[in-house]
């Protein structure tokens, strides 16, 4: 069992560029092929100052933490047994290319189900750009498969 | 761009579908999303976690319901995106992204609409449902 003392527990923050080039290459595997999310003056065109980032995209950013595995390692947890089972973005502004964001992450709660045989952990995570601006905020829920 | 000064519950988005999903996608979005757990990805450590394949990121559709999203208003306008994975989405699987109007509300005197979305393979069989709201305005 995850010890539930987690709960409450904050992680380093840390802050990751937004990447032109990475965003376009998420375009690509995501098959987008909105030129607002690829070319730099359809994103101007529609108001954007650089290619913006699009809405599922701040997870990705949130794994370029430099650990991405680091909440897994403080809660003993084995990256084969893990399912991600809920994923929600509550957003208050965008975010574009050279944006730099902060990532504030802290474990809200830790329960289970079926007598144990499903641990669910959730992650909150606050987003902020350079200006300390409010991004996003996402929750994760994390599916721990034991036995 | 839609008019919505009549939409109402029951209303559904232009649906989005995706060509049956290959292993290149996996490994393209592998590297383009920064998730690198070997189980989307190397056969081997699936089948030695217990499973028979590889399977998508649950990410990937996430990403995909963004584009159903996004094709159908400016994404400035969403206010909100969450969605539960329920099944693995399979290498071979065509999935449609789909949306349907819940309700309309104000919100501090903002006209909004709260969507059910769901992504679901050809069968289908749903593999991630969720909620959104978007502004109309």
């Amino acid at each position: 069992m995850i010890d539930r003392r987690h709960i409450g527990l904050q992680l380093p923050p840390f802050e990751v560029d937004v990447e032109k080039g990475r965003l376009r290459f998420f375009a690509k595997a995501t098959g987008q092929t909105d030129p607002v999310y690829v070319d730099d003056e359809a994103a101007r065109a529609a108001g954007h100052p650089g290619l913006p980032v699009p809405p599922s995209f701040l997870f990705c950013l949130e794994m370029d933490a430099p650990n991405p595995g680091e909440l897994r390692d403080r809660l003993g947890i084995d990256i084969a047994r893990v399912l991600h089972g809920e994923q929600r973005f509550v957003f208050h502004g965008l975010s574009h290319a050279g944006d730099r964001l902060r990532f504030e992450q802290r474990v809200a709660d830790i329960y289970d189900k079926k007598g144990g045989a499903l641990e669910f952990v959730v992650r909150e995570t606050r987003v902020t750009n350079q200006r300390g601006e409010p991004v996003a905020d996402l929750i994760a829920t994390t599916v721990v498969r034991n036995g | 761009m839609a008019d919505f000064g009549d939409l109402k519950p029951g209303d559904t988005l232009p649906p989005l579908t995706l060509p049956p999903l290959t292993r290149t996608t996996l490994a393209l979005y592998c590297g383009a999303s920064g998730d690198h757990n070997p189980i989307h990805v190397d056969i081997d450590f699936a089948k030695k976690a217990g499973y028979p394949d590889v399977f998508a990121h649950g990410m990937l559709s996430v990403a995909w319901l963004g584009r159903l999203l996004t094709d159908w208003v400016p994404q400035r306008r969403i206010r909100e995106f969450g969605v539960r994975f329920t099944a693995l989405t399979q290498v071979g699987d065509v999935i449609t992204c789909s949306g349907t109007v819940i309700e309309v509300f104000e919100h501090q005197g903002e006209r909004r609409a709260r969507l059910a979305i769901q992504t679901a393979n050809a069968g289908g069989q749903v593999k991630l449902a969720g909620d959104a709201v978007v502004a109309l305005s």
